[in-house]
């Protein structure tokens, strides 16, 4: 019997499936220098984070849902891996567990699972986690590089942790800001994936070779951010504002690169994603500036998040034989 | 030389061309052959036989009723031995002459010498007349007659002739062959049309994966004045009148409006070649050039030049020896192709190829959720949001739907080649189309 | 003391002046509306299906409140039937006539068994655009495409497919007879009918227009324009090798007799008494 259906009769090769093997793939650089800073610590919050989030995403779609698990898409494994690079090391089971509840049962499936969700789904857990743990939250260990059996949990500040609370505008009197080289590769502070700014460059370069995402949003969030700081620096002449330490440290890298790209909760036109990379780097700089925390990224993404759908209405591309209104 | 394109949207397909190395082979003649007498938009012909009747190759068969409409001549030289209501690739009923195929006798005005014949005798109604007469369609699919299209109407201009060598379906390979093959007469059907328009020149746009047509096409344009070859980037939907049209002359044929609103008209390549066939050697459109392929199904694809009503059937004999393995049959290319249901349908006019698809890849792959990945979005080469569509095609939400420009959607595919979560999102355009039309009603 | 006093204060004047904005914008852009259509609408289902031709409920009660006697009685509320026409009637102070019960009914019988597939379709469950592609499931260029757009389309449920027979069938309990299932179907196999007395309907269940040994081979349960039931009640035509039972024969006289006699099957008549095998 022959087989009918509609045209085309062709597909692309990439599936969903494919897309997220390809994120996991550009995570792996960062997950690897990750595990070699923080060693034991680490590996135990990213195995629990990635296991926790399958599982839960299983049990909704098994149990609740009556319907076929979508786990098969490795979205999972994203949200787990990429709420993982966001937490410290070291941080205790039984909360990256709720945090994955909260990232996977309330921000995702909640929903309407994959695609529906409105907010990323690791920065929901993320920021679930922050304001209710603040202590754990905020127990850095020490960069301890090639010394995986350490469990002796010295911990320090962040490199933005440093800034935040800075009396001095003397570089030489702060011994315990790391070299822009440590920065740049990762030997500081901070949460698991955010602290090496070389390795999220490479997987943000590989998710470009393989056409995953654009550049638009990383570049213009960070581009922004940087413009914005700069002012600001040039203004005040003091240390803490200085942008190439806002740059290499803390998670702006990771959140412009993995974050605000993710496809559900980014636009979907050109100048939209360029509008709402523009409005996360605004937010980001109110926020570490102006604000309480020393950070800002997660925020400003969950805030633009929200103003997605209003993006979405309000830029939308111009049809080929028309003029744009 | 830098290439031509369109700007939004867009494609590269993977290569599917295996049978752009293969030469022209004549397909032979079947047993019996179903002529329908509607191969063309408009219309359909008035039979002008009877069974019984005997015909030669190039007898008419049937008259064009009113402007729009072809007329359809015979294929094959034998007896006609049905007129009637006969199953089609789709499997509605249509209106054919059966023929019994009995040796290969030519109409004796056909001038079926091999010879190129450069010089261009006729006038201009001349040409449009003959052309006519000939029951020239446009044979890229559109199947619009062509006469029409060669003579311009009150109150337009036209200033460019585009001649389309952009076959950038997955698989067809006809138009590449018959360019390497044929060149010149093509080059000379653009002159013909040249005259018919009133017009000086013509171009000639073929995409960059096909070289050894360029090169040729670029060796004898040098002959003629105001003919000209532009290379364009390969690229889907390249060969669609509005993109080609913005590639090669950077004008935007606006919503709603035909090429000729712009001064264009575009002629596919084997449209041409059938002119300067017709205008130079009196023949008749009764053969076109089909490429049957797949790379799964066929293991032997080939270039045919077959007769206009020989069985798919027939043809697929030819490159495949194991029909088992056949999942889908689908008549044009991979992107834009119709599936059919009926093997022993006759191909027509509009036949560029026939695709043979395993049963593997027959199988249209699950729907999952949309990833609002925007991938449609960002390749529709109509800048519309197909993602959009869908959605309100499934909330029937019609005043949303009203906004969204369906009427736009050239039905290229590519939303749902794109689409990794494999939502057949051009169905839902379509769907939307439908349901505009009812509306205006 | 203080702040409990200014507090109640604050909180007081906030919503006096709020209250005193709205009051004064309501009276404002006040539309004024015919007290008649709200009471209209207050009666019909509120489904706003469109069957009356309307573009929804509002607008229909509009129409009626607008009409006079004469235009009245061309506006009928299929979805709510004779009783609430009737309650409509008497509020707008109009007679009602009644009008007869109707049901939507399936004219074609191309089950999974009586016609086999032709071909396996993958893709998106659409009706429409299968049938711009190709005829029907089956080798019967009119038949049921068996996709069920009348399925989604149909806003009270009264159609669902039969698994097993693959055609949608008709709970004439559910349907109200809107017609949204015949303007869909692309075959245009739904018809609206009179319900009948007790129910009792006789129909031709085919639209094929083939000769008749074509049809029965594409199809058992064929239409084969045998002119049969044109012996039993002239009022029946056959036209294109097709038969088609005008509503006015009476069922309950001829339906018995016109299904036992039918050759094919093809005759449907929902009261029939079981003989052999019912249809």
């Amino acid at each position: 019997m022959l087989k009918l259906s509609t045209a085309p009769h062709l597909n692309t090769p990439t599936t969903t499936k494919g897309i997220m093997l390809d994120v996991i793939i550009a995570l792996m650089p960062a997950l690897i220098v990750g595990l070699l800073v923080f060693g034991m610590g680490a590996l135990q919050v990213v195995i629990t984070s990635v296991a926790g989030c399958v599982l839960f995403e299983y049990i909704i779609c098994r149990y609740f849902l009556k319907s076929n698990p979508t786990t098969g898409d490795l979205s999972a494994i994203v949200t787990g891996l990429l709420l993982a690079f966001n937490l410290p090391s070291g941080f205790p089971i039984s909360l990256t567990l709720i945090g994955c509840f909260v990232a996977i049962v309330i921000a995702k499936m909640a929903f309407g699972g994959i695609g529906k969700n409105i907010f990323n789904p690791a920065l929901v857990g993320r920021v679930f986690l922050f304001i209710s743990f603040p202590v754990q939250m905020t127990t850095w260990p020490k960069p301890q590089a090639f010394n995986f059996m350490n469990t002796d949990m010295e911990t320090g500040a962040t490199t933005l942790g440093i800034l935040k609370h800075l009396k001095t505008n003397d570089f030489a009197q702060i011994p315990e800001l790391p070299s822009y080289l440590n920065m740049f590769i990762g030997n500081i502070g901070g949460c698991i994936g955010e602290v090496s700014a070389l390795a999220i460059l490479l997987g943000f370069v590989y998710m470009l070779y393989r056409r995953i995402i654009s550049w638009h949003i990383p570049v213009y969030y960070v581009a922004t951010f940087m413009l914005l700081c700069s002012i600001h620096w040039l203004l005040t002449g003091e240390i803490r504002h200085e942008p190439l330490i806002h740059l290499l440290s803390g998670g702006l890298m990771l959140g412009a690169v993995f974050m605000a790209t993710d496809y559900t909760t980014s636009p979907m036109s050109k100048n939209g994603r360029i509008a709402y990379a523009i409005g996360c780097g605004i937010l980001t700089y109110v926020i570490r500036f102006y604000g309480i925390y020393p950070e800002g990224v997660s925020f400003a993404i969950l805030i633009m998040n929200a103003f997605v759908p209003l993006i979405d209405s309000t830029f939308i591309p111009r049809v080929f034989g028309t003029r744009r209104k | 030389m830098e290439l031509k394109t369109f700007p939004m949207g867009g494609i590269h397909l993977d290569k599917h061309k295996i049978t752009s190395d293969k030469p022209i082979k004549e397909a032979g003649l079947p047993e019996i052959v179903y002529i329908p007498i509607k191969q063309h938009i408009g219309a359909p012909s008035k039979i002008k036989v009877q069974k019984g009747d005997k015909v030669k190759v190039g007898t008419l068969l049937a008259d064009a009723d009113g402007i729009v409409s072809a007329d359809v001549h015979s294929s094959v030289s034998g007896e006609v031995i049905k007129i009637d209501d006969i199953v089609d690739a789709d499997a509605y009923l249509s209106t054919m002459v059966v023929i019994k195929v009995e040796g290969d006798e030519f109409e004796p005005t056909i001038d079926q010498s091999h010879e190129i014949k450069k010089e261009i005798t006729l006038s201009a109604e001349e040409i449009v007349k003959k052309i006519r007469e000939s029951g020239i369609v446009g044979m890229g699919g559109a199947g619009y007659p062509t006469p029409i299209k060669a003579t311009i109407p009150e109150g337009k201009r036209v200033n460019t002739l585009i001649v389309n060598g952009i076959e950038c379906e997955a698989f067809l390979t006809a138009d590449d062959r018959l360019m390497v093959e044929r060149a010149e007469e093509i080059v000379i059907g653009a002159k013909i049309l040249n005259k018919a328009l009133g017009i000086q020149n013509a171009i000639i746009a073929i995409d960059e994966n096909k070289p050894r047509a360029i090169e040729i096409m670029k060796k004898i344009t040098r002959k003629y004045v105001g003919v000209n070859v532009r290379v364009c980037e390969s690229k889907y939907p390249q060969g669609a009148e509005k993109q080609l049209i913005k590639a090669i002359t950077g004008r935007e044929v606006p919503s709603g409006k035909l090429p000729i609103d712009v001064h264009c008209i575009v002629q596919n390549v084997g449209t041409v070649h059938a002119i300067y066939e017709a205008v130079q050697k009196n023949k008749p459109l009764f053969e076109r050039i089909i490429t049957v392929t797949g790379d799964n199904a066929a293991e032997n694809p080939q270039n045919f030049r077959a007769r206009i009503g020989t069985p798919a059937s027939f043809l697929i004999k030819q490159v495949n020896t194991h029909p088992e393995n056949i999942g889908k049959v689908i008549f044009g290319g991979g992107m834009m192709g119709v599936s059919a249901v009926n093997m022993d349908a006759p191909v027509t006019k509009l036949t560029s190829g026939i695709l043979l698809l395993n049963d593997e890849d027959a199988t249209k792959p699950p729907e999952t959720a949309c990833i609002r990945c925007a991938r449609c979005a960002d390749s529709c080469p109509m800048g519309l949001r197909p993602f959009a569509i869908a959605t309100a095609i499934r909330n029937h939400d019609n005043k949303e739907l009203k906004q969204l420009h369906i009427m736009d959607c050239i039905e290229c595919g590519t939303c749902s080649f794109i689409c990794p979560a494999r939502i057949p999102l051009l169905d839902y355009c379509k769907l939307g189309k439908m349901e505009i039309r009812k509306q205006k009603k | 003391m203080d702040i409990i006093t200014s507090s109640i204060v604050m909180l007081g004047s906030i919503a006096l002046a709020s209250g005193v904005v709205l009051y004064f914008v309501s009276k404002k852009f006040y539309v004024k509306e015919d007290a008649k259509i709200s009471e209209v609408e207050k009666l019909l289902p509120g489904v706003n299906c469109g069957a009356c031709g309307k573009a929804g409920c509002h607008d229909f009660a509009k129409a009626c409140s607008k009409t006079d006697a004469e235009g009245f009685k061309q506006l009928y509320c299929t979805v709510g039937g004779n009783k609430v026409m009737q309650k409509v009637a008497e509020a707008l102070g109009y007679r009602q006539e009644e009008k007869e019960e109707t049901v939507a009914v399936l004219r074609c019988q191309g089950t999974c068994q009586n016609a086999p597939s032709k071909f396996e379709y993958t893709g998106l469950k659409s009706c429409r655009l299968v049938a711009q592609i190709s005829t029907s499931q089956s080798e019967c260029p009119y038949g049921c495409v068996r996709l069920g757009d009348c399925v989604s389309v149909c806003k009270f449920g009264a159609l669902k497919i039969d698994k097993e027979l693959g055609i949608p069938v008709v709970d004439e309990n559910k349907c109200v007879s809107c017609g949204a299932c015949v303007e869909i179907c692309p075959k245009k196999l739904f018809e609206i009918r009179p319900k009948g007395k007790d129910g009792k309907r006789v129909y031709v269940a085919c639209r094929n227009q083939q000769k008749g040994a074509i049809a029965r081979k594409n199809c058992s349960a064929a239409c084969i324009g045998c002119m049969k039931c044109t012996k039993i009640n002239p009022e029946i035509k056959v036209e294109n090798n097709l038969s088609y039972i005008p509503t006015s024969v009476d069922a309950e006289t001829y339906g018995q007799e016109l299904a036992d006699n039918c050759p094919t099957g093809a005759i449907v008549y929902t009261g029939r008494k079981e003989k052999k095998h019912g249809a």
